[in-house]
């Protein structure tokens, strides 16, 4: 089906500096691959055809057709064809490779990473949901599990399992259901079991200017009745006021406070999905430019909004915190269709008010409960599938980035480090693993994903090593079981290892990450080995002057290398390969190359960072052996 | 000492003293010579707040009566303000564990010539300056090429500015390249020349090669400098060196970047775009990129394509010094230790003659605009800070030492920032009487406070990123009062935790080592001993 193969001598030109590369382009049924010629370790790029956003054919240049290819893991690469009819073959096969029309079509569905039956299906067992709403205590004398979305019958983009008040009985439910937008009526996401608060969401209530629905003010009743610490529950509607108010002329709106009882109403103000659209299109526009100023870059920051719309859902995370955990009061969350910013919304707070999703696999359940199973729309969001291009949006990227600035306010906080929710990002848009196809859950079981997919939850929890943040303290949460975020605007930063990750000049040429987790994996290992020896001198028969040696019964890791571009090259040429082979689809941008001896460090080099053009500075002498800005140093040694 | 003229009100009772996200405190306040004394009812402690605030600290003090309250204030203002330099602080701190007859300083421009034997055949220690007749601002021994002798020297410092003539202020051994320094020469409006100088440069390099003028002025203003009687090497004169403009801000315009900033940090309002918009408008990354950039230049030149480099600006007592400093930072792993750091600032600061005293007088809160005011030095501290958040392993010290040498250049128990330059220090006898700041830092007990867990040595050179997106704020320093970082330090401690384990295990696994070794030579007997058996 393809038009080629490959296409010898394409130049890659570097999107900040001067720097080209010439090697090969591949183009198979899952990727497009680059590799540089004439190199020994030649490096390589694979991107997957999921990954492409756009391609672009640029103007004919004299040496070959440019093509330039944006990804949704903000890798941008520009190549140069040189001959025009290779170029427009390329660019027609990428052009069908990326819009795939039905799911049969996506990668999920032929990748196979080599598990039987038996271990795909324990891969997806991993992740319990039931086992998490036990964990919360529920269900308890207050909220129950109802069965009335058993067949999607009710709402269905809500999952089958859903908790509600006891007291909210079939018909108020039904009838809640149908006074809200998508028929996504008022149910428990999260259980504060100190205070018996509950956080609910829903959508939007289809109020318009006058209308009321008894059912739906019954449920928020029972909400507030089920919990005894207060007499009220707050409201928060995520949108800014007046899109709330020009969703009434539609039917829509939001709750008026007269006709509910015991309900405080709270805006939040958070922009729509097509504000953040554009938002993050203008950030990336910004941090593209090249030899962009400093003043230049901190207006663009400003004019995108990107910060101040961070800013914004993590202010409400905290509103919503704060209500559940000082004033004890429930909360119920919703946006217009309770899937977006609700979502955001709801699973930020979680993550303040409790330490368990600040762990690696309870942060998987916090994603597999608030983003999946409650319907948010990665498919649309994530044009997973040749749509409407109004429907994505980068709404789950948002998140995560509110989460690494948690982080970096907490950094002992988290289990896992940044480069977690990197690969979170990467595979939302990869489409290799089942978790994130479709829409919704029922879409889901329809697609029959459990039964032809892998689970991605089990890829990472089988390499957690390279994800785990070494200074993270268990301790710290038992002393800040709620976490308490400054919101300063000057706490609010531009996440560069997650929108410059391929731009390999960014990065800071060393890392603490690295290093710390090397540090601590060879502590371990050199602790092991003390602790054989001591052993094999016992069971010879020796007592020996005692070691003060903790027992370590740590069974033996993998050293923590993550190939990362933002951790550094990995360590020797055989670990990436091994690495390549495990994750397939992995970049490899950092090979190592074997002679090494350049006078650089992890990658730092003059050429790339551009201080001055000496060159141009010599134009109008003609003395060609005074300069020589060859590109020498520009590969990265390890 | 005539102290109490200035203190007009010495105890005020019942003040209440508020800073940024601590409780209020109640107490009594002294103002005594050198501190405002502030001591907490409940506990007898007292906390010692040291004048004005220079390290960008805001305590708000309420004070009863309005009559005591302007006292006070009046008092601080010229106490903190004292003219005569011998009167300030470090000629009267006298800590038990320190003593004056301890050297005082770290380095010398001899111990510098002595240690770097490939400098002996082109270049030579002057002291030409010995009594600083030549040069008020240089200290009393120079190094300069072989091939000049002093009466050059002296006629090509009448060309330069101040007479700041150039010298030698790095070599780079793997290929022999120097870095040097100098001011301005003095061209004049009628392009006036100076074979002395143009000597003294074609001295500093062979006839076939070729160095690079780094001045830190745009072209324009070098031209304009012309008028005021300044202005540049011209290529006519000067062959074998080729001329680079790169624009640096300094005095004023570096001056008030500063306060903008401080100013945007202390902003209570909690609008992101508000906080963006007054970061930009500061200017104060782009100082900060500007100088990164230009010492990666001058970085290059010498180590990449091999040349040597002068930098100059105008009196080349500010953004020249900058410049070199930072270049040395990227060229040369000895200045990334902690001793090489404080040696480095020790002879590009403090001996090269940065005027500290009018630089560093008052800081960012001052209400009076100084003219000679410049946070040069801060702005030096910024870029290295930034170099060590991008190389986190490169060097030996960590931002804590960067802090306390913020603070300890607008106001320090120590002598060493006193002055503008040896010469003043010289005729005030500081190095007599005050102690060194630099000795007191590398002491084992107080050094332990301010290296850098993660230090790693490396030979290799460290490229800083430029990309505005690599740069950032310098939290610690800016948002020091108003932002208590507890988990940021906590975080760090986790880090020295893992590094200290790390020391640890190894020693065990030595010990463990020596018992295995001592056991085989065990079993080998009792494989012996089997074997005698079955015999």
């Amino acid at each position: 089906m393809l038009h080629l193969d490959f296409v010898e001598q394409v130049k890659l030109l570097d999107r900040f500096n001067n720097k080209t590369t010439t090697g090969t382009l591949y183009l198979t049924a899952t990727h497009l691959i680059f590799v540089e010629s004439n190199v020994p370790g030649a490096h390589e790029i694979w991107i997957l055809h999921h990954h492409i956003a756009s391609v672009e054919k640029l103007s004919l240049t004299t040496s070959g057709c440019p093509l330039l290819i944006q990804c949704r893991n903000f890798r941008v690469v520009h190549f140069v064809v040189p001959r025009e009819r290779d170029c427009h073959d390329v660019y027609s096969s990428l052009l069908r490779l990326l819009r795939p029309v039905s799911y049969d079509e996506l990668y999920a569905f032929s990748y196979n990473p080599k598990q039987n039956e038996q271990q795909r299906e324990v891969g997806w067992q991993l992740i319990d949901l039931t086992a998490e709403f036990e964990r919360l205590g529920l269900p308890c004398d207050q909220w129950q599990l109802s069965d009335v979305n058993r067949d999607y019958k009710v709402c269905e983009t809500y999952p089958r399992d859903l908790y509600v008040p006891i007291t909210a009985s079939k018909p108020i439910i039904v009838g809640s259901s149908k006074f809200r937008s998508k028929g996504r009526f008022p149910v428990l996401t999260y259980f504060y079991q100190e205070k018996k608060a509950a956080v609910c969401r829903c959508s939007q209530p289809l109020s318009g200017f006058s209308a009321r629905c008894l059912e739906d003010e019954h449920m928020l009743q029972a909400i507030s009745k089920a919990n005894h610490n207060s007499r009220f529950v707050y409201v928060m509607d995520t949108r800014p006021k007046l899109n709330a108010l020009a969703n009434r002329a539609a039917g829509k709106g939001y709750e008026n406070e007269d006709n509910y009882s015991n309900i405080r109403f709270q805006f939040v103000g958070i922009e729509n999905i097509h504000v953040m659209r554009a938002s993050l299109q203008k950030l990336l526009e910004v941090v593209g430019t090249r030899s962009l100023s400093v003043n230049d870059y901190l207006l663009g920051l400003e004019s995108s909004g990107w910060l101040r719309h961070i800013k914004a859902i993590v202010d409400a995370a905290i509103f919503l915190t704060k209500a559940v955990t000082v004033e004890g009061a429930s909360v119920l969350v919703h946006c217009s269709d309770g899937w977006d910013r609700t979502a955001q919304v709801c699973a930020l707070g979680a993550l303040l008010m409790d330490p368990y999703y600040r762990t690696l696999k309870g942060f998987m359940v916090l994603i597999e409960k608030e983003w999946i199973s409650f319907g948010h729309k990665f498919a649309d969001r994530c044009d997973q599938l040749d749509g409407d291009p109004r429907e994505v949006s980068p709404v789950f990227t948002q998140f995560l980035d509110c989460v690494w600035q948690l982080m970096e306010q907490f950094p002992q906080a988290f289990e896992f480090s940044e480069w977690f929710l990197i690969q979170l990002h990467e595979h939302v848009h990869s489409c290799q693993f089942g978790n994130f196809l479709g829409n919704s859950q029922r879409q889901r079981e329809e697609l029959q994903l459990k039964d032809r997919t892998y689970s991605l939850w089990a890829h990472l929890l089988s390499e957690q090593h390279n994800y785990l943040n070494p200074v993270y303290s268990p301790s710290f949460a038992e002393r800040h079981p709620v976490l308490e975020p400054s919101t300063q605007p000057w706490n609010f930063k531009f996440w560069r290892n997650m929108y410059h990750q391929f731009d390999r000049t960014m990065h800071p040429r060393q890392s603490i990450l690295k290093h710390t987790l090397t540090l601590k994996e060879s502590n371990s290992k050199l602790e092991d080995t003390a602790h054989t020896l001591q052993a094999k001198l016992q069971t010879l028969g020796v007592s020996t002057s005692p070691l003060e040696l903790h027992s370590w019964s740590r069974e033996h890791r993998l050293p923590p290398r993550p190939q990362s571009l933002i951790l550094g090259a990995p360590l020797s040429r055989k670990e990436a390969q091994q690495e390549e082979e495990v994750l397939g689809e992995e970049a490899l941008e950092d090979a190592p190359d074997g002679n090494g001896g350049e006078r650089t460090v992890e990658g730092s080099s003059a050429t790339e960072n551009g201080y001055g053009e000496l060159q141009s500075s010599f134009s109008s002498k003609n003395e060609p052996a005074m300069v020589s800005l060859e590109f020498g140093v520009a590969r990265m040694t390890c | 000492m005539e102290f109490s003229e200035h203190i007009k009100t010495a105890n005020v009772d019942d003040v209440v003293l508020k800073l940024p996200l601590r409780p209020a405190l109640k107490g009594t306040l002294c103002v005594t010579a050198h501190h405002l004394v502030f001591s907490e009812r409940k506990e007898e402690a007292g906390t010692c707040l040291r004048n004005l605030c220079k390290d960008l600290r805001i305590l708000q003090f309420d004070i009863p009566g309005m009559e005591e309250c302007l006292n006070v204030a009046s008092s601080i203002e010229a106490l903190s303000s004292l003219e005569s330099v011998t009167e300030l602080y470090p000629f009267f701190h006298r800590p038990r564990e320190l003593s004056l007859s301890e050297p005082w300083g770290l380095s010398s421009p001899q111990q510098q010539y002595a240690q770097t034997e490939r400098l002996w055949d082109r270049w030579r220690l002057s002291k030409v300056n010995r009594n600083f007749s030549v040069c008020m601002s240089y200290p009393r021994t120079v190094i300069v090429p072989c091939a000049i002798d002093d009466i050059t020297l002296a006629k090509a410092a009448s060309f330069r500015q101040g007479g700041r003539f150039p010298v030698l202020c790095y070599y780079h051994r793997s290929n022999g390249m120097v870095i040097m320094r100098s001011s301005q020469p003095m061209t004049g409006a009628n392009r006036k020349r100076c074979r002395e100088d143009e000597l003294l440069l074609q001295a500093a390099i062979d006839e076939s090669e070729m160095g690079y003028i780094i001045d830190t002025r745009s072209a324009q203003q070098a031209q304009q400098a012309r008028m005021a009687g300044g202005g540049f090497e011209s290529k006519a004169f000067y062959h074998h060196w080729r001329r680079l403009h790169r624009h640096l801000e300094r005095g004023k315009v570096l001056q008030e970047s500063l306060i903008k900033l401080v100013e945007a940090c202390g902003d209570p309002s909690q609008n992101m775009d508000r906080w963006l918009s007054k970061l930009e408008n500061s200017k104060w990354l782009s100082h900060v990129h500007s100088a990164l950039s230009t010492a990666g230049l001058v970085a290059e030149c010498v180590e990449r394509d091999g040349h040597s480099v002068l930098v100059h600006g105008f009196e080349g007592t500010d953004t020249t010094l900058l410049v070199t400093s930072l270049a040395q930072l990227i060229l040369d792993p000895a200045s990334r230790t902690f001793r090489g750091f404080l040696q480095l600032l020790e002879r590009e600061w403090v001996q090269a003659g940065h005027p500290f005293r009018q630089r560093c007088a008052h800081s960012a809160h001052s209400h009076a605009r100084l003219r000679q005011e410049c946070p040069a030095f801060l702005l030096l501290l910024d870029a290295t800070w930034q170099l060590g958040r991008q190389f986190p392993l490169a060097l030996e010290f960590s931002e804590v030492l960067l802090l306390r040498l913020a603070q300890d250049a607008y106001a320090s128990d120590y002598g060493t920032f006193l002055c503008s330059s040896e010469q003043e220090r010289c005729a005030l006898q500081v190095k007599e009487n005050t102690h060194c700041l630099f000795q007191f830092l590398l002491r084992r007990e107080e050094r332990e406070k301010y290296v850098n867990p993660l230090y790693e040595a490396t030979d290799l050179a460290i490229w800083p990123s430029v990309h505005p997106q690599s740069l950032q704020l310098w939290t610690g320093l800016f948002l020091r009062w108003t932002e208590y970082a507890q988990t940021m330090d906590e975080a760090r401690e986790e880090i020295w935790t893992i590094v200290k384990e790390r020391k640890e295990t190894d020693r065990p696994k030595g010990c463990a080592h020596t018992t295995l070794s001592r056991h085989d030579s065990f079993t080998n007997v009792e494989n012996l001993m089997d074997e005698l058996t079955v015999l």
